[in-house]
């Protein structure tokens, strides 16, 4: 049992030495405390600027309130949750040396095989640490960089130092503040001026280990005229204590350049997601977030552009679905902050069982930004009486010269629908995965095919439990 | 040999009132009826409750299907069995393809039939001979079912799964059943049956069918 340590007795680099005799532990116990975080940052070996950021996170963390203004995040037990775990020792490079148990978690999931010459490199985080590294020859000849997190900050601490924590600092939230203290895993990409990443970067995150925080970070650097796409797919198996995934991803997209990050994920029905995505655009520069969240008790999460550069463009694609006892508060924040600069958000929301969905949004233009537009499209699909969906759009706009819609429908599957549906042959659940296989489909049609194939797949493993 | 469709005086309620008073009809194999009668007289209600619609509720009666109880088995389960009920207003469900739909109701119907169910690919040249037959463009099979459709390709669509389904083989007219308050008071033999048959499906389009 590791003393408690408090945070304002440590000082800036670590020099306790409780694991130079023996064997590095792999798991920390539960509980936060700076002697935790000295320790995750000790077993990473990490620079002294990255403990000293760690722990001012972890005092921000400790001065700010748990956030009441959204979902119900009051039974969090902090001290319960499990802030470091790392189930391989080492890096494999090739899919050979992927362990078994881990390739069968893939089969669970129903990735096939023969994916892996589509995605070209992917990087597996299997709980805290990333095990699986693979990326094409030409990419590298062409100096992107695509690696987990803690690998870039050994192997790339310039790049690193220059932007971790300039897009989300380490005080702009509750959980951006306890990731920043606590992080392991995540993505390291870089892609150099010009480069265009046709290949998709994939990475497939998953939960594994009971009562254990997920807290990766991810930082994503698109240099001028650069082109990249980031897709990151989450599944859970499913505990009965409650669990922690506190992410936050950065990016920090340069001039002309042209970032996607798609997410799909799939928690277990006791975590609570909580992740702070944030995206610089610079002049000309064009960031799109496509955001899937099923599963989880709570989530909150709301994608963000901040448009920087004159011209610049925000394109957000959300989808929730809550079942019952879940409550999914996503939504998107575009920041106006240039002129000419345009955001185009489409938000969809599905709520069964008594469910709830709740978009929140912000749409902000700033006074000095002239010639905006905006465009923000919520619709939300009842599946039933006892489900909820609410509509939280805030609009801040300090100039006339925006152009501003916003769109908002909320629609019930009727029972004249599944009658309809039912009468050519469907059960009641093969006619509602219909329906909202196509009240999703402009979200799907975004994602890689596999991606709206396993989508579906979800869907109708919602829909079966769905009804008696 | 049991009748293929025995309504047995059958009484209907919906929302508490009663619309269908004791209807009785029996149909054989190889015949076709048409129900016709005033507005509000229970055409529709009879359609409805034959293919099992939610909304209404049997408070006596019998319908056999082939002998077998008709109104113990869900909607879906009354399609497998080779009812159809053509919609009069057919609703549209976005993103939804024609295509997809198509191809996931007889997938059902294969299952229940303990069939193969068709690859995509079988199912394209399939739905593509049908689609000739009713001058349907395969582009339509993008579309979003039923999803800003003009009155006449809701109908066609309607026409498409009917023959799709393989329910107007075979058939040759008989019988006209006049429907008044509820109730059939009248069966005739019936030209108008025969005109459908002879025209083809271009006529069948204006037919009011549920």
């Amino acid at each position: 049992m590791l003393p408690n340590t408090q945070t304002d007795k440590i000082p800036g680099s670590y020099q306790y030495g409780f694991h130079d005799d023996v064997k590095p532990v792999y798991s920390i116990p539960p509980g936060l405390s700076a002697r935790v975080v000295q320790e995750i940052s000790h077993i990473k070996n990490e620079p002294s600027w990255m403990l000293d950021r760690r722990l001012k996170a972890l005092e921000a963390f400790g001065e700010r309130p748990v956030p009441v203004w959204g979902a119900n995040l009051l039974d969090i037990d902090f001290q319960s949750i499990c802030y470091y775990l790392k189930p391989s020792e080492r890096q494999v490079a090739s899919w050979d040396k992927v362990p078994i148990k881990i390739k069968q978690t893939f089969d669970k999931l129903g990735i096939p095989q023969a994916e892996q010459k589509f995605l070209s490199g992917v990087g597996a985080q299997y709980d805290s640490e990333a095990i699986y590294h693979n990326l094409k020859e030409e990419w590298k000849k062409q100096g992107v960089i695509f690696m987990d997190m803690d690998s870039g900050l050994r192997e790339h601490p310039e790049i690193v130092k220059q932007y971790f924590g300039t897009v989300v600092p380490l005080n702009d939230n509750k959980f951006a503040a306890l990731n920043t203290a606590t992080w392991s895993g995540g993505s390291f990409v870089y892609v150099p001026k010009g480069v265009q990443v046709t290949v998709p970067l994939q990475a497939y995150f998953r939960l594994n280990a009971q009562n254990m925080g997920q807290f990766e970070r991810t930082l994503i650097i698109a240099e001028a005229g650069s082109l990249v796409t980031y897709v990151e797919g989450c599944t859970a198996p499913v505990y009965a204590v409650d669990s922690l995934h506190c992410a936050v991803v950065e990016i920090i997209a340069k001039p002309y350049s042209r970032v996607r990050y798609t997410t799909m994920q799939n928690w277990s029905n006791d975590v609570y997601n909580l992740v702070t995505k944030r995206a610089i655009a610079e002049e000309g520069a064009c960031v799109e977030w496509v955001d899937g969240n099923f599963g989880s008790k709570v989530t909150m999460k709301y994608p963000s552009v901040y448009m920087k550069g004159r011209g610049s463009r925000a394109d957000v694609l959300s989808l929730a679905y809550a079942g019952p006892g879940q409550h999914q508060d996503a939504g998107a924040k575009a920041m106006h902050l240039a002129s000419d600069t345009s955001s185009n958000i489409i938000s969809k929301s599905i709520s069964r069982g008594g469910g709830r969905t709740s978009y929140r949004g912000l749409l902000h233009v700033a006074a000095h930004a002239i010639n905006c537009k905006a465009k923000v499209k919520c619709d939300a699909l009842l599946l039933d009486a006892e489900s909820r969906s609410d509509t939280y759009p805030t609009n801040d706009v300090r100039n006339s010269s925006v152009q501003v819609e916003h769109e908002a429908t909320v629609s019930k599957v009727g029972e004249e629908q599944l009658f309809y549906m039912r009468s050519r042959g469907l059960t009641e659940n093969e006619a509602t995965s219909l329906i909202v296989a196509g009240f999703i489909e402009p979200i799907a049609r975004e994602l890689p095919m596999e991606y709206a194939v396993e989508l579906n797949r979800l869907i109708e493993l919602e829909m079966d439990g769905s009804v008696g | 040999m049991p009748n293929l469709l025995e309504i047995i005086n059958l009484h209907t309620q919906v929302e508490g009132k009663e619309i269908l008073k004791g209807v009785n009809l029996a149909i054989n194999q190889g015949e076709i009826h048409a129900l016709m009668g005033p507005n509000g007289s229970g055409k529709s209600t009879l359609a409805s409750v034959l293919m099992g619609h939610p909304s209404f509720v049997v408070t006596s009666g019998k319908i056999n299907w082939q002998g077998q109880d008709l109104l113990s088995l869900k909607p879906e389960e009354r399609s497998h069995l080779g009812l159809f009920l053509a919609f009069q207003y057919p609703v549209s469900v976005t993103g939804l393809t024609v295509e997809h739909f198509l191809r996931s109701a007889l997938s059902a119907h294969r299952q229940s039939a303990g069939q193969k169910i068709l690859s995509p690919l079988e199912f394209r040249s399939l739905i593509e001979a049908e689609l000739k037959l009713l001058k349907f463009k395969s582009e339509f099979l993008e579309r979003s079912l039923n999803d800003g459709f003009s009155g006449g390709e809701k109908k066609r669509l309607e026409i498409l799964q009917l023959h799709y389904q393989r329910l107007l083989h075979y058939l040759s007219p008989t019988n006209v059943h006049v429907m008044m308050a509820g109730k059939i008071i009248k069966s005739a033999g019936s030209d108008l049956v025969q005109a459908v048959e002879q025209t083809g499906y271009q006529q069948f389009e204006h037919l009011n069918v549920a």
